[in-house]
């Protein structure tokens, strides 16, 4: 458990010291959110119509673009062997590191939709409704794209490929995630039933996820 | 025969010989009867002579998720029991399927546009099989990018198995998303049950477009396995000494 926990407080560290980590996320959502009105046109109905959407889709495009490296950096120091051939199981190895990027690269998003609601003029239903499901939905999403990224560490490959790879399996995630923010801010539907649903895609990724991943880093890395 | 003893390649080989004539044969004479049946299958009450369409699109569409099926069990095949033939077969597989999804796409589109009025509608099936190609030419893609084939095998492998389970879940959310975006189906068959008339013509063109799978699939292993002998035969040449001119 020290083991672990040691783990996820070095990922932490390292992605807040070395060159802005975290903030560059950020950075990249609020870039993404800021050029939709460019593309649509500053009409504020239409904004407030499409601002979950948008919101999902620059959230999940930053989350993408920074589990490129989940494991390229650890390989390249040469830690990614020492965490294989530890005594701590590579399937917990692989949550721990999901959970410290999820820290890092997920939590900051979360934080920062408020603001970004504000611009998309969203009210603050429907923002706190963005929130949550980022909350619930931004895990899956983690741990559906570790097993991309052990893929890619594995091919040494990475950048386009493994967002061909991975947006695919995304969908459901994106699907069940504007669904419940959008039926929170105008729709007749009930937010529950979507909501529930995106939490069992995050568990169930939860499980699929690392087990996938460390089959990939088991397999390729020998 | 068991498989363990297909593991030797050159026996496989020798099978896959013997046993291609006939396959093609088969595939030739089966696809001929379907094709004569759906031709003087009667015309739809509603759909009029495009309901004949049907008899190309539903078997590629079924056959666009059955090699998906082929493929995890030829990944389990690569992950589990390290079957040397495994990571052939999945390779083989995944061009074939993908182009039987494709059809399935463009045949499902040309019947779309009488029927429908529009040669692509958000339609569940049709989204999620549009997905499915996507997954198709990623996973190909992936085959593509790495040098080392076993390398590659694994990894693939890895893909799709996680496809395996992912399909279903998608095609679910899908279906859910479509059903929130549009009141009911557009997808209206000429009634709740398929006729007699067609529904020979369709089981044997099923099982006609089932053989072509298999012999493609055979074929297209043989010829993986043949270009893997030409290319460690090409990296011995260039390994050697070089003679004296």
């Amino acid at each position: 458990m020290t083991a672990l926990a040691a783990l996820i407080r070095r990922d932490v560290r390292v992605a807040l010291r070395v060159g802005g980590g975290a903030l560059i996320g950020v950075l990249f959502f609020l870039t993404v959110v800021v050029l939709m009105p460019f593309a649509v046109g500053p009409d504020l109905a239409l904004l407030k119509k499409l601002g979950p959407a948008i919101l999902w889709l620059g959230a999940l495009l930053a989350s993408l673009l920074t589990l490129d490296r989940l494991f390229m950096a650890d390989l390249e120091d040469g830690s990614l062997d020492l965490i294989l051939m530890s005594r701590t199981p590579l399937e917990l190895a692989c949550v721990a590191k999901a959970l410290a990027h999820w820290l890092v690269a997920g939590l900051p998003l979360i934080v920062a939709t408020p603001a970004l609601g504000l611009l998309l003029n969203l009210d603050g239903a429907a923002t706190g409704a963005v929130a949550l499901t980022l909350l619930a939905g931004t895990p899956a999403l983690t741990f559906t794209g570790m097993i991309g990224a052990a893929l890619a560490v594995t091919l040494r490959r990475g950048g386009l490929l493994l967002a061909v790879l991975v947006l695919p399996l995304s969908i459901p995630v994106l699907i069940f995630g504007v669904a419940a923010s959008q039926a929170a801010a105008t729709g007749p539907l009930s937010f529950g039933t979507p909501f529930s649903i995106l939490c069992a895609l995050s568990l169930a990724s939860l499980v699929i996820g690392p087990f996938a991943a460390a089959a990939s880093l088991r397999q390729g890395l020998d | 025969m068991t498989l363990i003893e297909l593991a030797n390649p050159s026996r496989f080989l020798a099978l896959a010989s013997r046993v291609l004539p006939w396959l093609v044969a088969a595939t030739v004479i089966v696809l001929a009867i379907g094709l004569y049946q759906s031709a003087t299958a009667p015309d739809d009450y509603q759909q009029g002579a495009t309901v004949k369409i049907m008899f190309i699109h539903v078997p590629n569409a079924w056959l666009s998720m059955f090699v998906w099926a082929v493929m995890s069990v030829s990944a389990l095949g690569t992950l589990v029991w390290r079957h040397p033939l495994a990571d052939v077969a999945q390779k083989a597989a995944a061009p074939i399927g993908a182009a039987f999804t494709f059809l399935a796409l463009v045949t499902g589109s040309l019947w779309g546009r009488p029927m429908w009025g529009t040669y692509w509608e958000w339609d569940a099936r049709l989204t999620s099989v549009l997905i499915l190609f996507l997954m198709y030419l990623g996973l190909m893609a992936l085959w593509r990018a790495v040098d080392d084939p076993s390398r590659a095998a694994r990894a693939a492998a890895v893909l799709t198995l996680v496809g395996a389970i992912n399909i279903p879940i998608i095609k679910f959310s899908v279906d859910w998303w479509n059903t929130l975006h549009q009141g009911e189906s557009v997808f209206r068959m000429g009634g709740p049950t398929l006729d007699r008339a067609f529904l020979i013509p369709l089981m044997v063109m099923a099982v006609g477009f089932t053989l072509l799978f298999v012999t493609l699939h055979i074929a297209a292993m043989r010829n993986e396995i043949l270009r893997r002998r030409i290319r460690s035969l090409q990296m011995l040449q260039a390994g050697k000494p070089r003679t004296a001119a």
